[in-house]
C-alpha cells in the first residue's frame, strides 16, 4: 500500500517565545523549530503499517528552516521517498497550506492511506487533514491513535474523553488525522541520518501559483495575561521542600 | 448583521455534554452583545432539546450518525441554508475534527482554540491559546460564516442551564453515505489504579525525561498515600498506561493535592486538573503555562528537589 505522511515544522516550546514587533507574529531571529510531535507519531504509523502489510512511505513537506533534517530523518527511520515543496508564500494559514499541499498530492502516485499529525502547536485556521480530506474528496477521521488495514478498510480508534475509544470502520482511500502511534516514535542514530543523506535525495516541487486567500487575521499576539500566578517557593532544594513540607502538613495532606 | 450565532450542541452516550452547556453560556453572551438570536444545533432525539434553555432556537435533526464526515455534512449544510453569522463548536475530541471538516467543506475559516470570545465593532473576535498554551492570538476572520473551535470550561457549565424551554425546529438534512462508520466503543482498561477516586495525585510530564525516573514520582505518590498519573507525552511514551493519562483525552481529577514534576501545562492537560483543589508544580522553565494554573510553584530542577524533598517527607512521615 501508498503511505504518504505530511510532516511540518513547529516552534519547540521548550525555548522561550518571543512576539515580533508588529505585534502579531512570533519572532523568528532565535527560532528553534522542531518537527511538530503529532506528524512525527504520523510517520511512525505510516512506518508500522508499511512494516506489516508492505508498501512505501512517501513524506511531503512545505519547506522550511531545518526540514531537510526532518526529511532526512524519515528516510533513515524507513520511508522511501521525501518530497518538499518549495517557494510557497509564508505565513499561510493551516487552511491555506492545507489546500495547497492538496494540490501537489494530487500529482504525486495515488496514496492509499495519508497521514498527518491532528493537530499542529501553531495551527490557527481548521486542521490540515480535514482540509485535505475534503479537497481530495477522501473521508476523514482524526484523533487517531491506531490504525489497523484489511483489504479496502482502515479499522481505526479515536480517542474521546475519559479514556473510552471509539473504533470505526474507513473505506481506503482516507485522510487520517493521528493523535498517538501504536508505539513511540521511533529513534533513529544521528550516523543513519547522515547515510540517508549521502544515499538519498530530496525531491522538490515547485508550490502551484494559485494560492487562496487568509480568511483569519491575527490581530495580536502576546504572552497570556494572567488573572493569578502561582506562589512561587523559592530558596535552595532544601528549603524549598521544608517549605513545601510545611505546607502538606498545614493542608492536612501528611 | 443580524444573522443568528449557532452553538454546536455535542452529545455523549445519549446526554448533553457540560461543554456544550459552557459553549450555550459563552454564546448567551455574545449573541446578546451582537443583539442577535442565539441558536444552538442539536443533531440528536429532540427530547435532549429541552437542556438547551439557554439559546432562543434550537434546530433539531434526528439520525444524523455520530462520525465527523456525518456531522460535518449535516452542519455544513444546515449553515448554507440558514447562514449564521458565526457557529462555535465545541474544541473536544469528539467535535473538533467535525467543526475543522465542516469549515473546509463551507470553505469557511474555523478558528482553533479559543478561549473568550467577544464582538468589537460587530465582529467576533477570538482570544486563541498556541504553542501550548505559551502565546495567545486575537483573532478574528475576514469573512463570513466563521466557524470558532472553544475550548471547555470558557463559561461555568451552571451559566448555561436554564428553566426555560427553548422553541425547537425540527429540519431535514440529506446526509449522504459516508465512508466512516462507527463500530463499537473501547472502555478504559481497568484493574489498574482509578486515579479519579485518588485524594493525592503525582502528575509527571515530559520533564521526567525517561522512564527510569518514574520511580521518584512513585515514591513521593507511595508516601503521600496517592498515586503517579501522567500528561500526553508520558503516555505516548508508553512509560505510563492510557488509564493513568489526564487531560482532553485522558481523566479529568479533582484530588485534594496535584503535584506536578515537569508538566508544562499544555490546554490539553489543564483541561482535566485545573478544579484539583491544592496545585504545586515544579518546573525549570520559568514561563511554563502551569505556574499560571498552579496554586504554588516552584521553578527549580525536579532531579533536585524531588529526593530532598522525599527525605523530607520521610522523616515528616516518621516523626
Amino acid at each position: 500500500m501508498n503511505l504518504l505522511v505530511l510532516l511540518k515544522m513547529v516552534p519547540d516550546i521548550v525555548e522561550e517565545l518571543e512576539v515580533a514587533p508588529d505585534g502579531k507574529s512570533l519572532d523568528t531571529s532565535f527560532l528553534r523549530t522542531i518537527i511538530n510531535e503529532r506528524d512525527d507519531h504520523a510517520l511512525e504509523q505510516a512506518l508500522l503499517l508499511k512494516e506489516r502489510h508492505g508498501g512505501t512511505v512517501t513524506v511531503l513537506a512545505l519547506d522550511a528552516p531545518d526540514i531537510d533534517d526532518t526529511l532526512f530523518a524519515a528516510l533513515a527511520k524507513g520511508a522511501d521517498r521525501a518530497v518538499k515543496i518549495t517557494d510557497a508564500p509564508e505565513g499561510m494559514t493551516t487552511q491555506t497550506a492545507a489546500r495547497l499541499c492538496s494540490q501537489v498530492i494530487a500529482g504525486l502516485p495515488p496514496a492509499d492511506l495519508i497521514l498527518t499529525g491532528v493537530q499542529a502547536l501553531d495551527d490557527l485556521d481548521g486542521l490540515s487533514a480535514a482540509v485535505i480530506a475534503q479537497q481530495l474528496g477522501f473521508p476523514y477521521i482524526g484523533v487517531v491513535t491506531a490504525v489497523t488495514v484489511n483489504g479496502s478498510t482502515a479499522t481505526v480508534l479515536k480517542e474521546f474523553a475519559g479514556g473510552v475509544r471509539g473504533e470505526f470502520a474507513v473505506t481506503l482511500p482516507a485522510v487520517l488525522g493521528v493523535q498517538a502511534a501504536e508505539k513511540p516514535p521511533r529513534y533513529v542514530p544521528v550516523a543513519k541520518v547522515r547515510a540517508a543523506m549521502k544515499s538519498s535525495k530530496i525531491e522538490t516541487v515547485p508550490a502551484p501559483a494559485e494560492v487562496a486567500a487568509a480568511q483569519i487575521e491575527v490581530r495580536q499576539l502576546a504572552k497570556p495575561v494572567v488573572s493569578s500566578h502561582a506562589e512561587m517557593l523559592e530558596g535552595s532544594p532544601e528549603e524549598i521542600a521544608d517549605k513545601l513540607v510545611q505546607l502538606l502538613a498545614q493542608r492536612g495532606l501528611l | 448583521m443580524t444573522s443568528p450565532l449557532w452553538i454546536l450542541a455535542e452529545t455523549w452516550r445519549g446526554q448533553i455534554t457540560e461543554t456544550t452547556l459552557e459553549l450555550l453560556a459563552l454564546g448567551r453572551e455574545v449573541a446578546d452583545q451582537l443583539r442577535v438570536p442565539l441558536e444552538a444545533v442539536l443533531f440528536a432525539d429532540k427530547s435532549l432539546a429541552t437542556s438547551l434553555g439557554v439559546a432562543d432556537h434550537v434546530l433539531c435533526a434526528a439520525g444524523v450518525e455520530p462520525t465527523p464526515e456525518a456531522v460535518a455534512a449535516a452542519l455544513a449544510q444546515l449553515v448554507k441554508e440558514r447562514q449564521p453569522q458565526a457557529v462555535l463548536v465545541p474544541w473536544t475530541n469528539l467535535s473538533m475534527d467535525a467543526g475543522a471538516l465542516a469549515a473546509a467543506k463551507l470553505n469557511a475559516p474555523f478558528v482553533n482554540g479559543s478561549k473568550d470570545l467577544k464582538a468589537d465593532a460587530g465582529r467576533l473576535v477570538a482570544q486563541c491559546l498556541v504553542y501550548g498554551g505559551k502565546l495567545e492570538a486575537a483573532v478574528a476572520a475576514t469573512v463570513t460564516p466563521v466557524l470558532f473551535g472553544v475550548l471547555p470550561g470558557t463559561r461555568s457549565a451552571d451559566a448555561g442551564r436554564s428553566e426555560k424551554t427553548p422553541a425547537i425546529t425540527e429540519v431535514a438534512v440529506a446526509v449522504p453515505e459516508t465512508k466512516v462508520k462507527f463500530q463499537r466503543f473501547l472502555e478504559p482498561e481497568t484493574g489498574d489504579v482509578d486515579i479519579t477516586q485518588q485524594d493525592v495525585l503525582v502528575a509527571v510530564g515530559r520533564g521526567i525525561q525517561q522512564q527510569d525516573n518514574l520511580e521518584l514520582a512513585e515514591g513521593l505518590a507511595k508516601l503521600l498515600g496517592g498515586a503517579v498519573c501522567g500528561s500526553r507525552p508520558v503516555i505516548d511514551q508508553g512509560w505510563l498506561p492510557l488509564s493513568r493519562q489526564v487531560g482532553k483525552s485522558g481523566m479529568s481529577v479533582k484530588p485534594k493535592l496535584y503535584l506536578m514534576l515537569g508538566v508544562s501545562g499544555a490546554p490539553e492537560h489543564i483541561e482535566g486538573m485545573k478544579n484539583a483543589q491544592l496545585i504545586v508544580a515544579i518546573n525549570t522553565d520559568a514561563a511554563a503555562p502551569i505556574f499560571n494554573v498552579a496554586h504554588y510553584g516552584i521553578n527549580a530542577d525536579l532531579f533536585e528537589v524531588v529526593p530532598v524533598l522525599t527525605e523530607k517527607l520521610q522523616a515528616a512521615k516518621g516523626g
